[in-house]
């Protein structure tokens, strides 16, 4: 081991005397990339169901050890094992399986809508259905939903009609949004879902705002937020950490671990040394790291965190540990960045394939139901999309012009109203 | 009626709606136990407790992403950015987040928040507490942007801007909190009470936003200002003996357009005076604005007197403040033409 110098010259004022002397800088690297065997010696997963699960009400500082384990329900067998398993009644199991399926089948179908020109762009979110989904039946109906992206499962669990979704995706003119967002960045009022931005991060302080109006109007509703894992460095990741913990606000602040933000893997965002599950540690914020493939554990870590926020005992930070088995979106082409074969193999494997494992052992399914399953959400996504093809596709009718100076404001100011009048006279004079 | 200064007068607009609106938060660094670095919320968290007036942490960020999930709760929220300097760690949340959660939504969300900041120089606070930034929000579609001069205006728009459903943000000219500066910063600064302004009723009372305030009458020049120029260019037009027409914007955007346009088509001059840089300022978009609607009016070329294209400087302070006599030249300028 060499002692490092310290050198009293400025820098780059005398050349070092040895190699050994010279900083380096650490970038940090995938362990496999293209043309390389997926490599996962490093992940290091325990056992299904040897975490404890504490009461909803134990201190802080007797959770210390949860952001450094892995909250597992489902064993390899598909049975489930441990103190977390939330004994979910066979109903609500099978709910939660079609749900992910329609997930599924929703996003395959959108893409080769996508394929087909008929709108711009579109994410999916496949091997990710499980975070989603058990999240949003863990939680309640009036709770509020401050998602990111890839969760279009909250609003397919929460019954969201999918063809309104389509309709988004298509910009088409009953699209809520009347056009004016990029494909997938829904917002369901009514669904106690919020308007996704699309820049990385910003909805993880307002849920925290959200929650501590609720808690300042002795309200019983809370607030749940996602983002990835790359978005954890983000300034807006440390003020909603921040204010969640002095406030104690009654908020579930998720986040989803996929391993890759775009063409970084999950090394990039600061996750090669510490767990992201880590990170509320500094904040005294219980940190819960969860298998976000296996549905039972990711709704009861999710059900654990809410019963703890809805009783004062404050916010939960969640990290769902799962894999983004897709592209980052129609945009991108995970081939020119990591191993073709890594998802296929992901050592936590498929969130619809382990719950439907665990309901046949239950005796609670079959093959032939799943196949019948698969053959009823393909059926419904299909009726919904030839709805929404029928009111019309990206670049077919188009929002009507006065809709593009609306909700600028609340009223129509002056000068919006002198702008659509001088568009549309434009458009007249081009004969338009 | 009680004289307040303009501290006075937002203590008692919070006081009015924190009274008639349970809805209504406020908060933000050093606000709630002490009452803020200027004393704006003095008093509010004995009288409304902590859970409606509280301390934040240093974190601007922070506190504008929570206001506006509080205003998407139902609530309207008054957060404090302690100096307008500070608010840049805040853009992402007012530019992307507040001015456009409405128009992505399709109107089904709105941030109806209001961003209270004090700004301006001749304080002696150097480049990080003397910046007046308002252009820069006046160029985000979806935000309001207001400015008073005194501390009736204050109050009245303060109260207004809460009672607004869009975001409002609401610069504070700190260097006229006590008293109506007029740039003469040798002379000894007279308070408020000296002034008709500072009769301000205790109860409640609004001034919509978008009203400009002709607060002199002339018929030479127009003289376009708001905030502390305001009183600057009123004793540029006494000092100079011009007949100059002030006009106190109050409100940016909206904007009075039409108090603007009646009055320099009636004087055929116009100078605008903004204590912000020059270059992008919003003294450019007036300008253009009088153009636009006047242009077959104006005698002369329009005048723009603002703080110079630097950073607010310390030791250079009273040379970097536009004051009355740049303002004057520039009454002689397009008088004399």
């Amino acid at each position: 081991m060499t002692t490092r110098k310290r050198r009293a010259e400025p820098p780059g004022a005398a050349e070092p005397s040895s190699d050994d002397e010279q900083l380096a800088l650490h970038v940090p690297e995938p362990a496999a990339r293209p043309g390389e065997a997926h490599d996962f010696s490093e992940l290091h997963i325990a056992a299904a169901g040897t975490m404890a699960r504490p009461a909803v009400d134990t201190p802080e500082s007797a959770l210390r050890d949860y952001p450094y384990g892995l909250i597992r329900v489902l064993d390899d067998a598909g049975k489930a094992v441990g103190q977390w398993d939330p004994g979910l009644d066979p109903d609500t199991l099978r709910r939660g399986l079609r749900s992910m399926a329609l997930t599924r089948a929703f996003d395959d179908r959108m893409l080769n809508a996508q394929r087909q020109g008929k709108t711009s762009f579109y994410i999916k979110c496949t091997g990710e259905e499980a975070v989603a989904v058990a999240q949003a039946m863990a939680l309640d109906p009036a709770d509020m939903l401050f998602p990111s992206y890839r969760q279009q499962g909250l609003l397919i669990a929460r019954d969201w009609p999918i063809v309104d979704m389509m309709c988004q995706i298509f910009s088409n003119p009953a699209d809520r949004m009347k056009g004016r967002q990029l494909p997938v960045l829904y917002s369901a009022k009514q669904a106690n879902f919020f308007s996704l931005s699309g820049n990385l991060g910003t909805q993880f302080p307002q849920a925290v705002g959200w929650a501590m109006a609720s808690a300042i109007k002795h309200d019983t509703r809370i607030a749940a937020s996602w983002i990835g894992e790359g978005t954890t460095a983000e300034a807006d990741f440390h003020y909603a950490m921040t204010f969640a913990a002095v406030y104690r606000a009654p908020v579930l602040l998720n986040v989803v671990n996929n391993q890759w933000a775009i063409s970084s893997f999950q090394g990039i965002a600061g996750g090669e040394r510490a767990t992201f599950a880590q990170r509320a540690l500094g904040y005294g914020m219980p940190g819960l790291r969860v298998d976000g493939n296996d549905f039972l554990a990711v709704y009861a870590a999710t059900q654990w965190a809410a019963e703890r926020a809805r009783t004062n005992h404050g916010p939960t930070l969640i990290e769902l540990f799962t894999y983004r088995a897709a592209a980052h979106s129609t945009s991108d082409d995970p081939a020119a960045y990591r191993p073709k074969d890594e998802a296929a193999n992901w050592p936590l494997g498929d969130p619809i394939a382990r719950l439907k494992q665990h309901l046949i052992a239950i005796d609670a399914w079959s093959e032939e139901q799943h196949a019948a399953l698969a053959a009823e959400v393909e059926r419904e996504v299909r009726a919904a999309l030839k709805e929404a093809e029928a009111i019309g596709v990206l670049g077919g009718a188009k929002p009507h012009l006065h809709t593009m100076f609306e909700d600028v404001f609340k009223e129509l100011p002056v000068h919006l109203q002198q702008q659509l009048d001088q568009v549309q006279s434009e458009l007249k004079g081009d004969g338009n | 009626m009680p004289a307040m200064n303009m501290i006075q007068a937002i203590n008692s607009a919070l006081d009015v709606m924190l009274a008639r609106d349970e809805n209504v938060v406020t908060f933000g660094e050093d606000v709630g136990y002490f009452g803020g670095v200027f004393r704006a919320t003095a008093g509010l968290q004995k009288k409304y407790g902590k859970s409606r007036v509280f301390d934040t942490p240093i974190a601007e960020g922070g506190i504008i992403g929570a206001a506006i999930g509080m205003a998407v709760y139902g609530l309207r929220p008054v957060a404090e950015i302690q100096f307008a300097d500070y608010i840049y760690p805040a853009f992402d949340q007012l530019v992307s987040e507040a001015a456009r959660l409405r128009y992505r939504s399709g109107g089904e969300y709105g941030a109806p928040l209001v961003v209270r900041t004090p700004c301006g120089g001749g304080i002696f606070g150097g480049q990080t507490h003397s910046q007046s930034p308002e252009g820069i929000f006046t160029h985000v579609c979806g935000l309001k942007t207001v400015m008073p001069s005194n501390p009736y205006d204050a109050k009245g728009l303060l109260i207004a801007a809460i009672e607004d459903d869009d975001p409002v943000i609401f610069f504070e000219p700190k260097r006229i909190y006590n008293g109506p500066f007029d740039g003469h910063h040798d002379r000894p600064l007279v308070p408020w009470s000296k002034h008709p302004a500072s009769e301000v009723p205790a109860d409640y009372y609004r001034i919509d936003l978008g009203k400009a305030s002709i607060v002199r009458k002339g018929a030479a020049v127009t003289v376009i200002a708001y905030g502390t120029m305001v009183h600057v260019c009123l004793a540029a037009a006494e000092e100079s003996g011009i007949d100059a027409e002030v006009i106190d914007l109050r409100s940016l955007l909206p904007i009075d357009v039409e108090a603007i346009a009646t009055s320099v088509k009636k004087t055929g001059r116009c100078v605008i005076v903004h204590e912000a840089t020059r270059t992008g300022g919003y003294g450019a978009e007036l300008s253009a604005l009088v153009q636009e609607h006047c242009f077959w009016n104006l005698e002369a070329p329009i005048e723009r007197v603002t703080g110079w294209d630097t950073p607010y400087p310390h030791a250079l302070e009273w040379e970097y403040f536009p004051g009355p006599a740049r303002v004057i030249r520039a009454l002689k300028a397009v008088t004399e033409t």
